[in-house]
């Protein structure tokens, strides 16, 4: 029974990176036994104000998990019902910036990577000690490297946002610049030339 | 499979991967119609394909192949940066029914190494260790190749915003050269202006 239960808790999951365009809605769903944990990860990589609604439906349409305008957030929940789970996520509330958005849904959990690692009589051999740590370190480089390459490239889109900004402001601001005061001088002048030449004269 | 999502009959759906360069991507998808008479996504649908598209960060087309409703694709990145996976299907009918639309199983699998389960449950132990270490051997060379990506594009981060430091100096520089210039420019005129109509 033991060994059934093992094999059942298989780690599996998708990690997407997909285009939302402005004002519309996606969703995914996924079939999960009962039972089974899963985690939703997800973050938004480009785009506006890099924010973005999710929720989370159960398969009687009951709400789980629902955020609106966070940036990034992680939604663990052990699934009471066995259906149809779904999760979407919307940019409705937003008019003409589409956003680019990661989402990791991870089902079940990780499998000991020894076989009958639990029910042993001996401890395990150095070696097989040496490859549980050296798994265990790999998965939390996992992590570690989609956390920071998330951040990266978040970051880098704001840089190259600022960038454009900054030129764009710049080059508008000296057109002003130059509008305004040509336009203060030529318009004191139209005051004194409309008058006729006898009344400009001051007092001597 | 794994995840499913809803897209309409012509509609093309677009997956963005950032992988550095020679990694093998793998991707696996099934596709049902929906049938408006049992309202229920068949589960097979004669005649129904997908296009699927990969382009490279270049905008070259690294795969374009026309697959049945369920399929396995494969491609092996060149250059570093965002290749787009996009599936549509080939379906030719006109989108006047109401409500159909088609149910998309995708799973991708970025730079799997895969373990050949049979093989590693040999006999003899030694040969097992040596299996899974070339096998963990195999993933951390992928982890350093991720990192160097990383790299990559930590350095074109830092460039731009270095540019973006110094274009914002510049152009500070610029604007109060062009203040001082035009304001000077403007009493000047003005003086010239009030001396020629003799108000001054």
């Amino acid at each position: 029974a033991l060994a059934v239960l093992l094999w059942a808790l298989r780690a599996g999951g998708t990690e997407l990176t997909f285009e939302l365009p402005d004002n519309a809605r996606q969703c995914f769903h996924q079939q999960l036994e009962r039972g089974t944990k899963f985690t939703l990860d997800y973050q938004v990589i480009t785009g506006g104000h890099y924010d973005v609604d999710c929720s989370v439906e159960d398969p009687n349409g009951r709400t789980l998990y629902k955020e609106a305008k966070k940036q990034y957030d992680s939604f663990p929940h052990r699934a009471e019902l066995e259906g149809v789970y779904t999760f979407c996520f919307s940019n409705e509330f937003s008019t003409f910036s589409h956003k680019t958005i990661y989402f990791d849904f991870q089902v079940g959990e990780e499998p000991p990577i020894l076989p009958a690692m639990s029910n042993r009589v001996t401890a395990l051999t150095q070696m097989e000690s040496a490859c549980v740590t050296i798994h265990e370190a790999l998965n939390a480089v996992i992590d570690s490297q989609t956390h920071y390459r998330l951040r990266e490239a978040q970051d880098r889109s704001r840089a190259e946002d600022l960038n454009s900004r900054v030129s764009y402001w710049s080059v508008g601001e000296t057109f002003i610049l130059f509008v305004v005061s040509i336009g203060q001088v030529v318009l004191l002048k139209s005051f004194f030339t409309e008058k006729r030449p006898g009344s400009s004269r001051a007092g001597t | 499979l794994a995840l499913y999502f809803h897209s309409g009959e012509r509609e093309e759906k677009c997956i963005i991967e950032d992988i550095p360069s020679d990694i093998l991507v793998m991707g696996n998808y099934k596709v049902q119609r929906w049938d408006t008479h049992k309202q229920d996504f068949l589960e097979s649908a004669p005649g129904l394909g997908m296009f699927v598209t990969v382009t490279s960060p270049s905008a070259d087309v690294l795969l374009s192949k026309l697959y049945g409703p369920q399929g396995t694709f494969s491609f092996t990145s060149e250059l570093s940066g965002e290749h787009i996976i996009c599936l549509q299907s080939n379906s030719t009918r006109f989108v006047a029914f109401a409500g159909s639309k088609l149910r998309i199983h995708l799973d991708i699998r970025v730079g799997e190494h895969f373990l050949d389960e049979s093989v590693v449950q040999a006999k003899d132990k030694v040969n097992e260790v040596n299996i899974r270490l070339e096998h963990i051997i195999e993933q951390i060379h992928h982890v350093t190749k991720e990192q160097n990506y990383e790299r990559e594009r930590e350095e074109k981060f830092r460039k731009t915003s270095e540019e973006t430091n110094s274009n914002i100096l510049w152009w500070a520089i610029v604007q109060t050269l062009i203040l001082i210039s035009v304001g000077i420019w403007q009493i000047k005129s003005l003086r010239d202006f009030f001396i020629s109509k003799k108000l001054v």
